[in-house]
């Protein structure tokens, strides 16, 4: 870091209206997705294609709930134009809180196969 | 550690102290809602009575008791996508607020209110409608974690509120100039991670079985 002391910092331009609009655009779209998905999986109406991709729709969902947090992120909270430092001040907390969740969720699984089995 | 008594208003790193304050709280935040997530996905399951997060199937509890389905999930979509409208609401709002053109900030800061608004009437709602369905904070702990998650975003967006309708004031009487522009950009940053919390809850919460 001493390297940039002194330096002035690299942030740039913000994103015009239009790709502002765009990425809002997108999330709706992601959103849309994520409902359709629930009500062709499990829906009132979920026929056999629905049953069919079932074994798919945790790991589409939190894909496309991912791309909606990275699209927040990085356009709307400015983190691809802004000082790398701020980045960093995120995302360090932010890997943590998922290795916290996914932590969570192994040890429960882990004792819930256990209780279950012993 | 030499420079811990050579920052005053200039800082090594050239950034301004407040923006970095207010990352370095979100990124807190981050595992303050971590635990609650967590919290959320490990008791979730783990309950014998009282309703349940089903949005359409009837459940039969262990003891003969049929519950009806109680999560609206189309209520809740209109929550999510407005409350993902006024994150693009704000930074139009920013953008006019560094422009210098006082109208299109006001204007939009205002529709971003509105969608604020919104979600907490929604979720003000939801919580009602939980507890006329016999779901409490006490009921099972499929309850507890529910309102603790929802309720302390619910208490994020009414801060969040709050502080934008401040901001909006202080607009509307010609406080917030281009060269003050990062009072609302901070203000935005808050906002925005309400809103990408929320993007996780949604899935978690109400459509992941």
């Amino acid at each position: 870091m001493d390297a940039h002391a002194g330096q002035p910092p690299a942030e740039h331009a913000h994103p015009t209206a239009s790709l502002y609009a765009k990425i809002g655009l997108i999330l709706f779209i992601l959103t849309a997705l994520e409902v359709g998905l629930y009500e062709i999986t499990y829906g009132e109406h979920a026929g056999a294609f629905g049953h069919s991709i079932e074994p798919f729709f945790v790991p589409l969902l939190l894909l496309m709930s991912a791309a909606k947090f990275a699209l927040v992120a990085m356009f709307y909270m400015h983190l691809k134009q802004d000082h790398r430092l701020f980045s960093g001040v995120f995302v360090f907390p932010l890997i943590i809180a998922t290795i916290i969740i996914l932590s969570m969720i192994a040890l429960m699984a882990y004792h819930l196969a256990f209780s279950r089995g012993g | 550690m030499s420079d811990a008594h050579a920052a005053h208003l200039e800082t090594s790193t050239g950034l301004d102290n407040r923006k970095l304050a207010i990352w370095t709280f979100i990124g807190s935040e981050c595992l303050f809602f971590a635990t609650l997530i967590s919290n959320y996905l490990v008791h979730k399951e783990t309950w014998f009575s009282g309703p349940g997060p089903f949005a359409h199937e009837v459940w039969k509890s262990p003891t003969g008791q049929v519950f009806e389905p109680i999560i609206e999930i189309p209520l809740v979509t209109l929550g999510t996508a407005l409350l993902l409208f006024s994150s693009l609401f704000i930074v139009l709002a920013l953008s006019g607020a560094q422009q210098g053109h006082r109208k299109t900030l006001l204007g939009w800061l205002g529709a971003t209110i509105m969608c604020g608004l919104f979600f907490v009437g929604m979720q003000a709602y939801e919580f009602t409608h939980f507890v006329h369905k016999g779901l409490t904070l006490k009921t099972n702990l499929f309850g507890a974690s529910f309102f603790t998650l929802t309720g302390f975003h619910g208490t994020h967006v009414t801060i969040g509120v709050i502080w934008l309708i401040t901001m909006w004031i202080d607009a509307y009487r010609g406080r917030v100039p281009p060269a003050k522009a990062l009072n609302l950009e901070i203000a935005a940053l808050y906002w925005h991670f309400v809103d990408v919390v929320w993007v996780v809850i949604f899935p978690v919460v109400y459509l992941i079985k």
